[in-house]
């Protein structure tokens, strides 16, 4: 049985009672690697281009992280493969800096983490933990990577534009977006189709994910027996689903405005440069803030729950206790993603809302936070009078706990209009929301990772590295954050190409720059470990077989890696997913698929 | 499935007369746009008619009188989100701080703003 | 591999996965035209005027009668496959397409007669909003006519081999065809009649 490859094999022909539809002929490779339609192929194709987005977004960082610490200075090594448009002498221009800001963002929201957490994850993990053979759809499973990664490709590509990429910030606001490079030329026209690109892959993966888990549920799994990153995903899939198209249509609306001089967007009588502008004007360019963040407020809800769902896991295997308060986490996480279709707005209280509208979402805002302070706390409970393992995978998701406590927290502030009234557009923001997504969602995809690299390679990763990996990840990290609230509070505005230096009231707070540059830099190197460690183990790993973290779930009763098809027998389910320490067991754990014994 | 050959007979009338019906609330609602309602009064003369054809459409041609749970749920999701999307920015927007810019100020008297 | 309810319908649901599929497609749809709607809302009561029926009413009322009576085609063209018969199927899907294109040409008619007197999208934002929506549901026209075409070409072999499948396949068709025209149920009297 051939266990050191990554599945897609066809390696199960006997045991195996289904028929192919072409009969049982071996699939070329193009056909069982590129354009495969397994979802476990699929999810590791869009797990391992999103962690090469992640790893080409953190590069643009570290680019930016120079700049500001050192504002004017040469970029070492680097600086002089920069072009003379972007970086002359290899001083970055502060256009280039904006373009790595916009870029920045985009990417490791878009392109890295999304794609990681939904189409990594969701596609290999959701279909064996639910008893599934495949998807609903497969092909379009398969067509939805392709666009993705089409979109990827406009994305970076856009680069390499005479005047470079979008640099008008990830949030394209208008008139700046619509007028920065127009046309065809313009990065920012770029980004828009590429855009659009990524969201029809986002759709056609959010209504297979739907329909899979509503359709393809193994006999006896009903709904509250599901695992917790089943809801999460779920619940995620609806709010990509229903909350993207509206972007789509805003990024129609921009590029018409780009391209075809309509002024969807522009207000009239604008001047910039000392020229009134030649548009038609009676825009609105709170229009494109309201349809932009109607997607990215709940955007930021998809880039949190499949984290949630993963540390509920590994937090269930590694404490060998049932997740304390399965149902109230049911419950939050879908009543979070209602919510978060009515919030939005906490990001437009700068624009002149009167202050009813302003109470209403406040009043959303400060509701939206029970549900999430829920599923923390249910977290947390579960690790009273729990047997720890301190396994890597288990240390991320430890992690997560506090972190994502404090980019919660610190999100509070934000989240009502008067102390907003301060921190909007400064360094609050940004350490608010990194530690969400940084310390906070890569790290439990980081655990993810570590967790479910056996069951899809049949090795595990070199738990040393892994140790070595979560320790400096989880120094540096706070080190480059937690600065950004003391900055922040102190005045410090965002997208500011020279860390502030022009303002005087941020004299005192430009030595943070440095020190968080430091720490940035010293995190790229601690990704050193966890790259070499991935490769490796899929050559050099400890074998292991169908079950090696005694867990409960479906996916743990497959081989490792599933073939085509996933289960040798039909899985059936007989309990809830996490039976840890059921007393008077003679094990810890009793799996979901094991049926009553004697 | 659903429904067999016999109901699927039954059914052909109903279609036919949804499909009349729908021709006769177009020529209304063109006939009424002629008339000089004014603005309120002719956007929700014009919306209940659309309304109403539409769920016409819904109820009998898409089959949703007689759906799933799950496809009911769906669609008062969406109908949810779609009421918030086309109701919320409005009132943001017509809820201002301060005066108007481009309300002409009365002679002698600060515009506000500039 | 076989996935399961592709054709069957899943006991506790009801459902088979394209019916499911589809009505999810049509619930982001929704979302997609409602952002446009709402852009017109914003735009209409920021703007010092707006248009009164500036567009072709009676153009926009044949086409508007098309999509009515290619929805009874389209509706039609299922009832016939679950009634078992395939040659009155055919007309009713062709005549569906047929309806879907005379709309097609009308629309560009009445966008050439636009172009004609320099009204393109950047000379208001209504113009813009109009070609906009309409545009994005002509697109939608198309995609709809593309599959027609396919299920009537060679898609149709699949009601030998599988009748039940095709029979579905033609019912979420339908679907997506009655979602495009209930939009220019509400598209007609917005632009052409408000």
């Amino acid at each position: 049985m051939d266990n050191a490859t990554t599945s897609g094999t066809v390696a199960h022909g006997h045991g195996h009672a289904h028929e192919h539809e072409h009969g049982h002929e071996e699939l070329s490779f193009i056909w069982k690697y590129v354009f495969s339609q397994d979802h476990k192929v699929i999810g590791i194709q869009y797990a391992i281009t999103g962690l090469l987005f992640l790893l080409f977004g953190f590069c643009l960082m570290m680019l930016m992280r120079w700049q500001l610490a050192y504002p004017g200075a040469p970029i070492p090594i680097i600086g002089g493969l920069l072009s003379q448009t972007n970086a002359p002498g290899g001083i970055m221009l502060p256009e280039f800096y904006n373009q790595l800001g916009a870029m920045h963002g985009t990417i490791m929201v878009f392109l890295g983490v999304v794609p990681l957490a939904v189409g990594g994850f969701g596609n290999f993990v959701m279909p064996l933990q639910i008893g599934a053979p495949d998807m609903a759809f497969p092909k379009i499973n398969m067509m939805s990577y392709w666009v993705y990664f089409i979109g990827g490709v406009i994305m970076v590509g856009s680069f390499f534009l005479p005047a470079g990429a979008a640099q008008s910030g990830w949030t394209s606001y208008p008139p700046l977006a619509v007028i920065t490079t127009p046309g065809l030329l313009g990065g920012q026209t770029w980004w828009l189709i590429g855009m659009v690109f990524l969201i029809t892959s986002s759709l056609l993966g959010s209504l297979n994910f739907i329909v899979t888990i509503v359709q393809l549920r193994a006999k006896g799994l009903s709904w509250m027996r599901l695992p917790f990153f089943v809801w999460a995903q779920f619940v995620t899939s609806f709010l990509l689903l229903l909350a993207f198209p509206p972007l789509e249509a805003a990024g129609v609306l921009q590029l018409m405005d780009r391209l075809a001089g309509t002024s969807f967007f522009m207000p009239s009588g604008l001047v910039t440069g000392g020229k009134v502008l030649e548009v038609a004007g009676n825009g609105n360019p709170l229009l494109w803030q309201h349809l932009f963040w109607f997607l990215a407020h709940p955007e930021v809800y998809v880039l949190i729950l499949p984290a949630m769902g993963i540390v509920g896991e590994i937090i269930a295997n590694n404490t060998r206790k049932p997740l304390w308060g399965y149902r109230a986490m049911v419950y939050s996480v879908a009543f979070l993603g209602f919510m978060s279709f009515i919030v939005w707005a906490h990001h437009m209280f700068m624009t002149g809302m009167g202050t009813t509208m302003s109470a209403f979402f406040q009043t959303t805002t400060m509701i939206i936070s029970i549900p999430s302070v829920v599923i923390l706390t249910a977290l947390l409970l579960s690790l009273w009078g729990a047997s720890i393992r301190f396994t890597t995978p288990m240390l991320f998701a430890l992690a997560f706990l506090p972190m994502f406590g404090i980019g919660g927290l610190t999100g509070l502030p934000l989240g009502l209009a008067p102390p907003d009234i301060h921190l909007h557009d400064t360094y609050y923001v940004i350490g608010h929301f990194h530690y969400v997504v940084a310390p906070g969602t890569i790290f439990a995809l980081f655990a993810g990772i570590y967790h479910w690299f056996p069951k899809a390679t049949g090795r595990k990763m070199n738990e040393m590295l892994g140790k070595i990996h979560f320790w400096g990840s989880f120094v540096c990290i706070n080190i480059v954050f937690m600065p950004m609230f003391i900055q922040g509070l102190g005045g410090m505005n965002r997208r500011m190409y020279d860390g502030g230096m022009q303002y005087a009231h941020n004299a005192g707070l430009l030595k943070y720059n440095i020190v968080i540059g430091m720490a940035a830099w010293t995190l790229g190197l601690f990704q050193i470990p966890f790259i070499f460690n991935f490769f490796a183990s899929i050559k050099w790993g400890a074998l292991v077989d169908k079950n090696p973290w005694e867990a409960t779930t479906l996916e743990w009763s497959a081989p490792s890696p599933p073939g085509h098809g996933n289960f040798v027998t039909e899985p059936i389910v007989y309990r809830g997913p996490y039976e840890y320490s059921v007393p008077g067991s003679l094990r810890d754990f009793t799996p979901q698929f094991e049926s009553e014994k004697a | 499935m659903h429904s067999d050959s016999a109901e699927v007979q039954k059914s052909i009338r109903t279609y036919m007369m949804v499909g009349g019906m729908l021709l006769v609330f177009t020529a209304i609602t063109v006939a009424a746009s002629y008339l000089s309602l004014g603005v309120a009064l002719g956007i929700t003369v014009a919306l209940l008619i659309a309304t109403m054809k539409g769920s016409m459409v819904a109820a009998v041609f898409m089959h949703l009188s007689h759906e799933k749970k799950w496809i009911y749920g769906a669609l008062i999701l969406t109908i949810v989100g779609f009421l918030v999307l086309m109701t919320v920015p409005m009132f943001t927007v017509m809820d201002t701080i301060g005066t108007p810019i481009h309300v002409a100020a009365p002679a002698g008297e600060h515009p506000a703003g500039h | 591999m076989n996935i399961p309810y592709t054709v069957e319908e899943r006991p506790d649901t009801g459902l088979a996965n394209g019916k499911l599929g589809i009505w999810l497609f049509l619930a982001s749809e929704v979302m997609l035209f409602g952002a446009l709607f709402s852009t017109y809302i914003l735009l209409r009561i920021g703007a010092p005027s707006w248009p009164h029926h500036e567009l072709n009413v009676p153009l926009g009322a044949v086409n508007t009668v098309l999509l009515i009576c290619s929805s009874v085609t389209m509706v039609m063209a299922w009832a016939s496959l679950k009634m078992n018969k395939w040659g009155a199927h055919r007309g009713y899907l062709a005549a569906t397409f047929l309806l879907a294109l005379v709309f097609l040409i009308n629309k560009s008619f009445e966008y050439a007669a636009h172009f004609r007197g320099g009204e393109y999208p950047s000379h208001s934002t209504f113009l813009a909003i109009y070609y906009t929506l309409t545009g994005l549901h002509g697109i939608h026209i198309l995609g709809g006519m593309i599959v027609m075409a396919y299920l009537f070409g060679p898609g149709a072999k699949l009601w030998k081999k599988n009748p039940e499948q095709f029979t579905n396949r033609i019912e979420y068709t339908g679907l997506y065809w009655h979602f495009v025209d209930l939009v220019w149920i509400f598209l007609f009297p917005v632009l052409y009649l408000l």
